[in-house]
C-alpha cells in the first residue's frame, strides 16, 4: 500500500441557493488580472443547463478525460504523438465564444456626461480590447433557466431521458432546476496533468492539490482540452494556463478556501482523506458501472489501525491522520455513501463529491412543489419531476440504483426527523423508512448534525499543512515544491 | 561591409541567441511561452499556424541537416530525379509556409481582432522579419534553380568556416544581393530568437513521449524506494 492524503470536498446541493457568493470571492481574490477576466475557477451553473464553458460536458466535441482502450487508460484527446502533432493548433481547444467575451461598463460616462434631458448610461466595453461592444453572453447566461429553450434544452445529460420526458419537462409549469457549483476536482487521476507536454502541471504529494507551475508552463494549452471539467483556463495575457489552487496559501495558514468560507448556503465541506495511490490506475480503468463503488473503495478508513500503521510508514504525519478522522468527507462519501462524484465516467477520479438535491426530484406538480412524506415515501422517486435518470447521468454514469440509494437516505433522514420533531408521521413509518434506506438512528443524528447544525470548524476541517516540516532552515522553498502554481517574482504580464 | 555582415554579425547573433536564451531560461523562466492566442481567435489560426509550422519545421530541418551532413546531402542531390523531387518539394513547402505566415499576419492586423490585445511590438517585428526571410527564401527557391545544390557549395562552407573560427567568405561574397539578403536576415532571425516568443521552439516537449502520465511533487519525503522497503 502506498497511502497518500488528499484534501477533498463535498457540496450539498440541496443547500445551494445559487447566490454566486463563492464565485465572487474567488474572482476577487485570484482572477481579477488582465488575461483572467473570463476565468471562473469557481462557477455556479444551473442544471439542466449547458454549463461553463458552454456544453463542456460534450466530450465528443472537447475530448476531455480518459477512455479505456484494450484494458489500458489513455487520454481521449489522443496519443502523445498526436498531441505533439497538433501542438501548433489545438483543434479541441474551446474558443472565447464558448466562454463569453468579458465586459465591464464605462462608468466614467455617468460622471462626465453633460447636463441633458436623458439619464446618462454606462456603455458596455470589452475587458480585452477596451472598446465598445455588444454583450451577447455572460458566464451565467442561463442562470436559473433563463433562455431554457436554447440552453437547458441542449444539456447533454437530457439525452438520458425519453422524448416524452423531455417534452414534459419543458412544459412551463413543470420546469425544475437546481444549482451545481463547480471548482477544480483536484482529481486522483488528473487528465490535465497527463495531457501537459511540458510536465508543468503536478499534484502535490502531501495534500493532492493540483497546480500549474507557472514557470514550466510553455503555453501548449493541451491541459485545457485534457480536463473534461474545463477547469484549466488559458491566460491570453501571460500565455500560461491557470486553474483553481484550492486557496492553498489560505489553507497553509489554517483557513479554508475562500469559496467555502464565504458560502452562504453552507453547502461546502472540506477535509482530508487517505487513499491507496497504488490502486489509482486500476480503479480508473474499471467498467463504467463499477466506477463509483471503486472510487469509494479507494478511500481508506482512517480509524482502521492497520491503515493508520501503513499511513505512518508511508510518511504521513499523525496530525494529518487525526485530521482525516475528523473529516466530514469520509463520513459523507464512505460511511454514509451519500456523496457522489460528478461524471465518474470521465475516469479522472474527481475528489469533489456532490450530495444530489432532493427537492427537484420529489416535488410534483399536484403537490404544488411540496412533497408529502408519510404516504408511499419512496414511490415518489419513480414519478420524480426531474427523472432519476438525469441525476444518474450526472453523478453515476447512468447507474440509477446508486442514485436511488442516496435519495432513500436523504428521505429517510427527513422522515425520521419529522416523525421525531413534528410528529405527524408515526415512528413506525420512520423506522421502516430508515430500514429501507439502510441507516441507523445514530447515522441519522450524524447526518442531521453535519447537514443542518455543524459550524464552520466541523464543515471545513483544514488539515495541518506542516510547512514547518517542509524544508530545512534557509533552503529555498521553490526548489522543493517545484515552481509555484500561482504568484510570480516578476510582473505577470506577457513574456517579452 | 561584407566582413561585418558575414563574419561579425553572425557571431554576434549566435552569441546573443545562446547567451540570452540561457540567461532568460534560468532567471526568468516565467517569460518562456509559445504565447498562444488560440483562445482569442481560432479559425485564422488554423489556416495560418498549421501550414506555417509544418512548413517551417521541415524547411528548417532541411537547412540544418544539409549543413551538418553535407556528404549525404550531396549524395541525395547527385541524382537527377531525386534532385528534381527535392527541388519541387522545397518550392512547394516554401509557398505553403509563406501562405501560412501571410494568414498569421493578416490575423494580427485584422481590424477589431481580439488578437490585437495580445500583440506586442516584438510579435509584429518577428512576423515581419520572418516574412522577409521566408519571402526571400521562397523567391530564391523559385527563381534561382537548384538551390539545394549551390547551398552546399556556398553557404555550407561558409557556416563551417564560421563554426571552426576560420571565417572564409569567398563562397558567399559573389552571390546575388537577394541571396545575401536571405543569409543576413537569417542571422537576424537568430538574433531576435532569444528576445520574443521564438524561444518556444527549443522547448519542443519531446520528453512527453516517454515521461509517466502523472506528475507528483513532494515538498519533502523519504524516497519511494524507502517507503516500498518499509511497507514490506
Ligand atoms: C519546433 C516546433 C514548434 C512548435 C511545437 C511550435 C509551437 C507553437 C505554438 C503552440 C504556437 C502558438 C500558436 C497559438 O497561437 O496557439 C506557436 C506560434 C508561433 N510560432 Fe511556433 N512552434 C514551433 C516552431 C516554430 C518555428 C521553427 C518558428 C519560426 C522560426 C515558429 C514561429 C512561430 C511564430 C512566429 C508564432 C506566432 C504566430 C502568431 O500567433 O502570430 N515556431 N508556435
Ligand atoms: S456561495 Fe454557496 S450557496 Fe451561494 S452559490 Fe455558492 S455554493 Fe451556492
Amino acid at each position: 500500500m502506498n497511502i497518500r492524503a488528499q484534501v477533498s470536498m463535498v457540496f450539498h446541493l440541496d443547500k445551494c441557493i445559487g447566490c454566486h457568493t463563492c464565485s465572487l470571492a474567488c474572482k476577487n481574490l485570484w482572477t481579477d488580472r488582465p488575461g483572467t477576466e473570463y476565468m471562473w475557477w469557481n462557477n455556479v451553473e444551473t442544471k439542466p443547463g449547458t454549463g461553463y464553458p458552454t456544453l463542456y460536458e460534450d466530450q465528443e466535441q472537447y475530448s476531455g478525460g480518459w477512455v479505456v482502450e484494450n484494458g489500458k487508460l489513455r487520454l481521449r484527446l489522443g496519443s502523445r504523438k498526436s498531441e505533439l502533432v497538433n501542438i501548433s493548433y489545438n483543434p479541441r481547444l474551446p474558443a472565447l465564444d464558448d466562454y463569453y467575451h468579458p465586459f465591464t461598463y464605462r462608468y466614467q460616462d455617468l460622471i462626465d456626461a453633460p447636463p441633458g434631458e436623458d439619464q446618462p448610461v454606462a456603455r458596455p466595453i470589452s475587458m480585452i480590447t477596451g472598446e465598445d461592444m455588444e454583450i451577447e453572453a455572460g458566464p451565467n447566461w442561463d442562470d436559473s433557466m433563463g433562455g431554457s429553450e436554447i440552453y437547458a434544452a441542449n444539456d447533454p445529460n437530457l439525452k438520458s431521458l425519453t422524448e416524452e420526458e423531455r417534452r414534459q419537462f419543458f412544459e412551463l409549469q413543470q420546469l425544475v432546476y437546481f444549482y451545481l457549483p463547480r471548482i477544480c476536482n483536484h482529481c486522483l487521476n488528473p487528465s490535465c496533468v497527463a495531457a501537459c507536454p511540458s510536465g508543468a502541471i503536478y499534484k502535490r504529494g502531501e495534500d493532492g492539490i493540483v497546480l500549474v507551475s507557472q514557470e514550466k508552463c510553455q503555453g501548449w494549452r493541451m491541459c485545457i482540452s485534457g480536463c473534461p471539467y474545463k477547469k484549466v483556463y488559458f491566460n491570453w495575457n501571460s500565455g500560461k494556463a491557470e486553474k483553481c489552487i484550492l486557496c492553498y496559501p489560505r489553507m497553509e495558514m489554517g483557513e479554508p478556501p475562500a469559496c467555502m468560507h464565504t458560502c452562504v448556503g453552507k453547502i461546502r465541506y472540506l477535509g482530508v482523506v487517505l487513499y491507496d495511490a497504488d490502486r489509482i490506475e486500476e480503479t480508473a480503468s474499471k467498467p463504467e458501472a463499477e466506477l463509483v463503488e471503486a472510487q469509494r473503495d479507494l478511500i481508506l478508513n482512517p480509524f482502521d489501525p492497520e491503515v493508520v500503521r501503513q499511513a505512518l510508514i508511508c510518511g504521513i504525519d499523525l496530525k494529518i491522520i487525526e485530521s482525516a478522522q475528523k473529516s466530514p468527507i469520509y463520513r459523507y462519501v464512505k460511511q454514509w455513501r451519500m456523496a457522489l462524484p460528478l461524471h465518474p465516467e470521465w475516469r479522472t477520479l474527481p475528489m469533489l463529491f456532490y450530495i444530489p438535491p432532493l427537492l427537484p426530484v420529489t416535488a410534483t406538480l399536484s403537490q404544488e412543489g411540496y412533497y408529502e412524506m408519510d404516504s408511499e415515501f419512496f414511490s415518489s422517486l419513480e414519478s420524480a419531476r426531474l427523472p432519476i435518470r438525469y441525476m444518474a447521468s450526472l453523478f453515476t454514469s447512468g447507474d440509477e440504483a446508486e442514485v436511488v440509494a442516496v435519495y432513500r437516505k436523504l428521505l429517510g433522514v427527513r422522515i425520521y426527523k419529522r416523525a421525531e420533531s413534528v410528529g405527524d408521521i408515526s415512528m413506525e413509518t420512520a423506522f421502516q423508512a430508515l430500514k429501507e434506506a439502510g441507516l441507523t438512528p445514530e447515522d441519522v443524528e450524524g447526518i442531521y448534525h453535519l447537514t443542518a447544525i455543524a459550524g464552520a470548524d466541523e464543515r471545513m476541517v483544514v488539515p495541518p499543512f506542516l510547512r514547518e516540516q517542509a524544508i530545512e532552515m534557509g533552503m529555498d522553498t521553490q526548489d522543493f515544491q517545484e515552481h509555484r502554481g500561482f504568484g510570480n517574482l516578476i510582473w505577470p504580464t506577457r513574456g517579452l | 561591409m561584407d566582413n561585418f555582415l558575414f563574419i561579425a554579425f553572425p557571431y554576434i547573433a549566435l552569441t546573443l541567441a545562446i547567451g540570452v536564451s540561457i540567461y532568460r531560461r534560468l532567471r526568468q523562466p516565467y517569460t518562456y511561452s509559445s504565447l498562444s492566442s488560440e483562445i482569442l481567435e481560432k479559425r485564422k489560426l488554423f489556416w495560418g499556424s498549421v501550414p506555417f509550422h509544418y512548413g517551417i519545421t521541415l524547411i528548417l530541418l532541411a537547412h540544418l541537416l544539409a549543413a551538418f551532413l553535407p556528404g549525404p546531402a550531396a549524395w541525395l542531390l547527385g541524382d537527377q530525379t531525386r534532385r528534381l523531387v527535392l527541388e519541387v518539394t522545397g518550392m512547394a513547402l516554401g509557398l505553403y509556409t509563406f501562405f501560412g505566415l501571410v494568414v498569421l499576419i493578416i490575423r494580427r492586423l485584422a481590424p477589431k481582432s481580439l488578437v490585437q490585445a495580445a500583440t506586442t511590438y516584438m510579435d509584429g517585428l518577428i512576423l515581419f522579419v520572418l516574412l522577409i526571410q521566408i519571402g526571400s527564401g521562397t523567391t530564391i527557391a523559385i527563381f534561382d534553380r537548384w538551390g539545394g545544390l549551390w547551398y552546399l557549395h556556398t553557404a555550407v562552407p561558409w557556416f563551417w568556416s564560421l563554426a571552426t573560427f576560420r571565417p572564409e567568405l569567398v563562397t558567399v561574397v559573389s552571390l546575388p544581393a537577394f541571396v545575401k539578403l536571405h543569409f543576413v536576415v537569417g542571422f537576424l532571425v537568430i538574433l531576435l530568437f532569444p528576445f520574443g516568443r521564438l524561444v518556444h521552439l527549443v522547448m519542443l516537449p519531446l520528453q512527453y513521449l516517454w515521461r509517466p502520465y502523472q506528475v507528483v511533487i513532494w515538498n519533502r519525503r523519504k524516497p519511494d524506494s524507502y517507503v516500498k522497503e518499509v511497507a514490506k
